[in-house]
């Protein structure tokens, strides 16, 4: 391939991107197979040919994992795909799910030079093309270096671990990932929904991180099977990185909480997509009890799921309850557009006061209280603040919290030297992810409270690397 | 690499209890008195708390005593000796509190005498003087009386029909025991709902502190989900991070009984379905309906 490359003639902007190809809004709230169907190898090239490829790549800065996203745009543009899924590999072992979940509009596309005048390339829906070819054309067999001799336990397989665990095996060392339940992925498989995210998808990445030489324990509760000392000290790993998620479903305190029929969204979502629910009737053992009318409590991509996944077990009505409004919602747009289209009904400042419950202790119903918003908080967001006596009930047989989660305390109470925040958070340098404890590095929810599929990914990056040098000092 | 959960030795302790020894030598190492742990069966299997009734560190094993009933039980019946249980996580839950008391009574009503038996065993290493009272409806349900009874400095045996040992339950037994004066420390009772809310109501009277270990809903068991959550003293607790063990008196049983039936029709459909297929096998599965 020349450097050198032919002015490009001038031609016509397409000032928007490639619409991506949607099931039905009507026909999908009805079932679990995936919402958006990918590009088609034309409207990739017709996409990639969007992109300008101008010099200053603020993309790339976009990136939490810094993706040569320039590059790889530029091969999909010349139908080199192959080529454009090996950049992406690069930077990024799971580029099939980072172009699913990545909230691009907040990172690379919002930088996108295009995007000051025009849409910004359609950068995730590229990546999700890319990664979806080379699944289907077969994956490249990746290069490891040789063995450092070596080793690293990861605690947890979602985004973090499977990066840091690829990272590292890449690099030479031998890399064991304990997951505390029977299938890795971590929130991949047991948060994200199959509309959203297939797990035949997620299966092939794990697949693909375990041909570099990777082992996955299942079934392995760290804090109870093995104390993070005893991973170092009995069983000989070298250092431990922890990104366990947060993984301790928040409530709210209110009456009511614990009647029969409420569910923390990891709960929900759980049974359905882990336990796989939804098949219940045909084959799978574990049920899940979802009424005619359901409400989600909560404004983020996890609510979206949560109410999205109850109309798909039959739910005739669905109500977002949401304290905020609109434009406060931490979910993505795309995702709310989504629930919107299928119909969800949204009651935004609106926050419930108790849940109520029929004479067999089941939820009845949700007495809520309208909000206005007040002056900013400290998140920068405007405060909601109830109206007195705007008290109101919507009848409900299945209520979901999905307000968040706060830190599971198997690995601290069983690590005492391990330094964690007042919310139980493991404090880390920002830099490496190094935490107090020589060797022990950590990442992703159970550093940051709540945070995306990337910055989990970009924090197993940054630890992998800090982790290689940690490893090699003094070899 | 999968340590191989293989099913080293199955009897059937009493109609439609069985007591399996399993191999699993990491869990055998680690496991204390009181932890559980979760198994499924098969692909397709749900996740389900099982009791560690024994661990056998040397062995590499530990036992499990399950009642067939539900789906997962009932099927788990079938497995034979080197069969291998696809997954099975633990040790899971916190420790029982062992620690030198004085005298302690240690209360197993039905399968309950399964999870009694090492938190005495660990009662008694821990200096402790150990009375238990073990009982069942009848007295075939009755098991481990043996076991029990090697186990305890004093054994008192119930059966509600009177089949077998003192007519009565276990708190009438216990009752007997404080009114004749015997003084107890600490009192552990493990078995069904309205039994332990008997133990726990006898004690009250008397201030005794007791314990019981509780068997709500459970997906993960790591505190993920939240299932299993529960009342104690007014505070909304998750039992497998928190518990299974808390104290009795601070329980709502009423929100624990609401809460376990949540599925109970749908358990006892597919339960059904399962005993119909092991009774009659040529009909082949049947499709369930919601």
């Amino acid at each position: 391939m020349t450097e050198q490359r032919e002015k490009k003639p001038r031609r016509e902007m397409k000032p928007t991107k490639e619409p991506m190809p949607r099931q039905d809004p009507k026909a999908r709230a009805r079932n679990f197979n995936e919402v958006a169907l990918g590009y088609t190898e034309a409207q990739a090239v017709g996409e990639a040919q969007r992109c300008l490829q101008c010099k200053k790549k603020p993309c790339i800065a976009g990136c939490p994992v810094e993706i040569d996203i320039p590059e790889f745009i530029r091969l999909v543009a010349e139908r080199d795909f192959r080529g454009a899924a090996r950049t992406l590999k690069e930077k990024n072992c799971l580029p099939a799910i980072c172009g699913r979940v990545c909230p691009q509009e907040e990172q690379c596309e919002a930088v996108c030079v295009l995007g000051k005048k025009y849409e910004p390339v359609a950068i995730g829906r590229l990546e999700r093309f890319c990664a979806d070819w080379e699944l289907e054309h077969g994956v490249e067999a990746p290069k490891t270096a040789a063995p450092t001799g070596k080793s690293v336990a990861v605690v947890g397989s979602g985004p973090g671990g499977l990066t840091v665990a690829g990272d590292l095996a890449k690099l030479g060392h031998r890399v064991v990932i304990f997951e505390a339940l029977h299938k890795p992925g971590g929130v991949l498989v047991y948060g994200i929904p199959e509309f959203r995210l297939p797990k035949a998808i997620v299966a092939r990445e794990v697949e693909y991180v375990k041909s570099l030489g990777v082992e996955v324990r299942v079934d392995h509760v760290i804090g109870r099977i093995y104390t993070i000392e005893e991973l170092m000290k009995e069983e000989g790993f070298d250092a431990v990185f922890i990104c366990t998620g947060a993984g301790l479903p928040y409530f709210m305190n209110i009456p009511g909480e614990n009647l029969a029929g409420v569910y923390s969204a990891n709960e929900f979502l759980t049974r359905s997509n882990l336990m796989k629910a939804y098949d219940y009737e045909r084959h799978h053992a574990t049920p899940l009890r979802v009424g005619r009318r359901v409400v989600v409590v909560g404004g983020g991509n996890v609510a979206m799921d949560a109410a999205r996944t109850s109309l798909r077990l039959g739910a005739a009505e669905v109500y977002n309850v949401y304290r905020r409004s609109r434009v406060e919602m931490p979910a993505r747009d795309e995702e709310i557009e989504n629930a919107e289209d299928e119909g969800i009904i949204f009651k935004l400042l609106t926050n419930p006061v108790r849940i109520l419950g029929d004479e067999r202790g089941r939820v009845a119903g949700v007495e809520c209280i309208r909000m206005e918003l007040g002056e900013p908080d400290d998140s920068g967001r405007r405060r909601p603040v109830p109206i007195e006596g705007s008290e109101f009930t919507i009848e409900c047989e299945t209520l979901v919290m999905a307000i968040g989660n706060g830190a599971n305390p198997l690995i601290s109470q069983t690590t005492p030297d391990l330094a964690v925040n007042r919310w139980g958070y493991i404090v880390v340098d920002e830099a490496t992810g190094a935490t107090n404890i020589p060797g022990v590095y950590a990442g992703g929810d159970i550093v940051r409270g709540a945070a995306t599929v990337i910055l989990a990914m970009g924090d197993g990056r940054t630890s992998a690397r800090a982790i290689h040098e940690y490893l090699m000092k003094g070899n | 690499m999968q340590t191989e959960h293989t099913i080293v030795s199955k009897r059937a302790i009493a109609p439609d209890v069985k007591e399996y020894v399993v191999r699993a030598p990491v869990v055998a190492r680690k496991a204390k008195a009181g932890q559980f742990v979760i198994v499924r069966i098969d692909e397709e299997g749900e996740r389900i708390p099982l009791t560690i009734a024994n661990a056998d560190a040397g062995a590499g094993t530990i036992t499990l005593v399950v009642q067939e009933v539900g789906k997962t039980t009932i099927e788990m019946g079938r497995l034979e000796e080197g069969d291998a249980i696809l997954d099975l996580i633990g040790p899971l839950g916190r420790p029982s509190h062992v620690e030198k008391f004085g005298t302690v009574c240690m209360i197993g009503g039905g399968i309950g005498i399964a999870p009694i038996y090492p938190i005495a065993v660990a009662m008694r290493e821990a200096g402790n003087r150990v009375i238990s009272i073990i009982g069942a409806r009848t007295k075939a349900l009755l098991f481990w009386e043996d076991e029990m009874r090697a186990a305890s400095d004093e054994l008192y045996v119930t059966t509600d029909d009177g089949s077998y040992g003192v007519k009565g339950f276990v708190s009438q037994e216990l009752e007997r025991l404080i009114r004749e004066g015997r003084e107890l420390n600490s009192v552990t009772a493990i078995g069904p709902v309205p039994m332990m809310r008997a133990v726990v109501e006898t004690t009250r009277l008397h201030t005794i502190p007791t314990v019981v270990s509780l068997n709500p809903i459970m997906v993960d068991g790591t505190g993920m989900c939240g299932g299993c959550r529960v009342t104690v003293g007014g505070e909304t607790k998750f039992t497998c991070v928190d518990g299974p063990e808390f104290d009795g008196h601070g329980v709502d049983f009423d929100e624990l009984v609401q809460r376990q039936s949540f599925y109970k029709d749908l358990e006892a459909e597919a339960a059904e379905g399962c005993r119909l297929a092991r009774e009659h096998p040529e009909a082949g599965p049947k499709k369930r309906t919601r």
